[in-house]
């Protein structure tokens, strides 16, 4: 973990109000899929950094991708900062995603939901190394809001939902899910994106050994410090879980979403 | 010389920067970026007899130039901070203020008790200012008779100094002060937080699950400034200021009004290296200034007050 300087290779609005930001720094080194960056707003007055998935990792370029909605002032802030400036960036953060356990030919199925897309993007390149054989189902709010699509089809049988129906099939990724993998066995499951995907996950592959969701919450200091982000422990809900030091990723069962 | 030297009763200082209570866990994740021994001292999180999960999410809402949190005390009880964090620090050659709360006033002399007692406590920073608790915090640091007397109580358990930390959120400040000096404590640490509150205006309802938390961050630093001006007047007892410091400028502002060492909070999370970047900064803002050392400088502030 360290704090740099980051210049902006490049900042793309890839879909309505989503960019596409290459940062290029020293921290790349130690990336790993799943893990976030904590970007600095370069306003005054926004003064909390804002937790952002690392998406793409380019070790070669020393440099990385990340994908950011401008929800608010501070995204905003930050998506309008121009290539070859610079962000103040804290990180790499959190665990990233296991993959240890994963031999050439398992079958891995991985489950994206809007901006929680991203961080799949990253693992599905490391995992298409390992020559693991990958299923993948992303879902989008509508049409002009799907991102990465090419990118995961060079990795694996991709398909594509959308709530309003405007492209690919009609309903979320739970009803993809069950429309076409779930007498599918996987070796692994990795999930990332709005709060009902991650609770369908966690609850239908509770037992599974490899299961694995990402999550996300409002952060203050990002490194485990101040107790902003917690969740609840599954076997102990009376017990915080801190997401940013012992998460973003979670083993399902492991926290209440 | 060291210019950047401070004494204060049972801390002697290698400069008078630390970071502030809630902040910086037990130090072990900024550990990680920096040397810790740079530090003047660490104050480490709020310590209460058993263990608290603090409040539901979300715990923490920005506004502007501060944020509001109300995180609730979470902190693993006193036993693990005797036997885990606390020894995580021996390491380090930097004095330690452990952070003292409770949900009652025997609460409050237990800990202090036994945490005073710990290898490498230097000082203990009573909290009776915490407004994210239900029970105990704020509202035992808002009635005059009730600091003085919990103030008497612990410093008779506690084999350290014993700081109290003013809360902003009552009518007269230097009341509380004067309590506290009533009380015995051998000094003050203010402030905490002010009592805040956000509401979504998609929603309707409030941005924090605790429907309020206490405001930090530059927003309140004129605020802090003005409170220590006025305390600082009023008792005898030194002050470690804190309240939305970002900068050299506002390090100096803080003695300037009183204090005698400074405290940075909310601005670590802004930037995870401040504490090292102002205590590096700050000799060089003296020379421009012509500040000949801290020490110094709070005597000449001192000084002034007498000829007023």
């Amino acid at each position: 973990m360290i704090q740099e300087k980051q210049t902006i290779l490049a900042n793309i609005e890839i879909a309505p109000n989503i960019y596409e930001l290459t940062l290029s720094g020293n921290m790349v080194d130690t990336m790993i899929p799943g893990q976030f960056v904590h970007i600095q707003v370069p306003r005054q007055d926004l003064i909390l950094r804002r937790p952002i998935s690392v998406a793409k990792i380019d070790l070669d370029s020393k440099c990385y991708t990340v994908l950011i909605r401008t929800d608010g002032e501070g995204t905003t802030s930050i998506c309008e900062a121009h290539a070859g400036s610079l962000l103040d960036v804290l990180g790499p953060l959190g665990n990233g995603f296991d993959t240890q356990f994963l031999s050439r030919n398992s079958n891995v199925l991985l489950l994206g939901g809007g901006i929680g897309v991203p961080p799949l993007l990253g693992l599905a390149h490391e995992l298409n190394k390992q020559e693991i054989n990958l299923q993948i189902i992303l879902g989008f709010h509508t049409k002009s809001a799907v991102v990465y699509e090419e990118e995961f089809k060079r990795y694996g049988k991709t398909i594509v939902s959308t709530d309003d129906g405007s492209y690919g099939i009609l309903g979320n990724v739970s009803i993809v899910y069950n429309l076409i993998y779930s007498d599918t066995q996987f070796d692994a499951i990795y999930a990332c994106g709005p709060k009902g995907l991650n609770r369908m996950v966690n609850q239908l592959f509770a037992d599974h050994p490899h299961a694995y969701i990402s999550l996300e919450e409002h952060m203050g200091c990002g490194i485990g410090a101040c107790a902003a982000c917690i969740c609840q422990k599954q076997d102990n809900p009376q017990e915080n879980i801190k997401i940013c030091q012992h998460g973003p990723v979670f083993k399902t069962g492991e926290v209440i979403v | 010389m060291n210019r950047l030297k401070v004494s204060l009763p049972g801390l002697q200082l290698k400069n008078p920067i630390m970071p502030a209570s809630g902040c910086f866990g037990f130090g072990g994740d900024y550990a990680k970026l920096y040397d810790l021994n740079i530090l003047g001292a660490i104050m480490v999180k709020a310590t209460t007899l058993h263990e608290r999960y603090g409040n539901p999410t979300p715990r923490v809402a920005e506004t502007s130039s501060g944020m509001l949190n109300a995180i609730g005390l979470q902190n693993p009880g006193l036993d693990d901070v005797m036997n885990r964090k606390l020894p995580g620090l021996l390491k380090y050659d930097v004095p330690i203020i452990v952070n003292v709360a409770g949900s009652t006033e025997e609460e409050y002399i237990e800990v202090c008790k036994i945490i005073s007692r710990a290898p490498n406590v230097n000082a203990i920073e009573l909290n009776i200012s915490c407004p994210n608790v239900k029970h105990g915090g704020i509202a035992f640091g808002t009635d005059p008779v009730i600091v003085e007397r919990l103030t008497r109580a612990c410093k008779e358990v506690s084999k350290v100094p014993l700081y109290v930390k003013l809360s902003p959120n009552v009518t007269d400040i230097v009341e509380i002060a004067k309590a506290v000096e009533r009380g015995g404590a051998d000094g003050i640490t203010m402030i905490n937080t002010l009592l805040g509150m956000r509401i979504d205006v998609k929603t309707r309802k409030p941005v924090l699950a605790n429907i309020t938390g206490g405001l930090s961050g530059p927003a309140i630093k004129p605020i802090a400034i003005r409170m220590i001006y006025q305390v600082s007047r009023a008792v005898n007892l030194p002050i470690i200021g804190m309240g939305g410091i970002k900068t050299v400028d506002d390090v100096l502002e803080f003695f300037m009004a009183g204090a005698s060492a400074v405290a940075i909070g909310t601005m670590n999370f802004h930037d995870a290296m401040i504490l090292p970047r102002l205590i590096d900064q700050l000799p060089t803002r003296m020379d421009e200034l012509k500040i000949v050392s801290i020490e110094d400088l709070i005597l000449s502030v001192k000084e002034a007050r007498r000829h007023e």
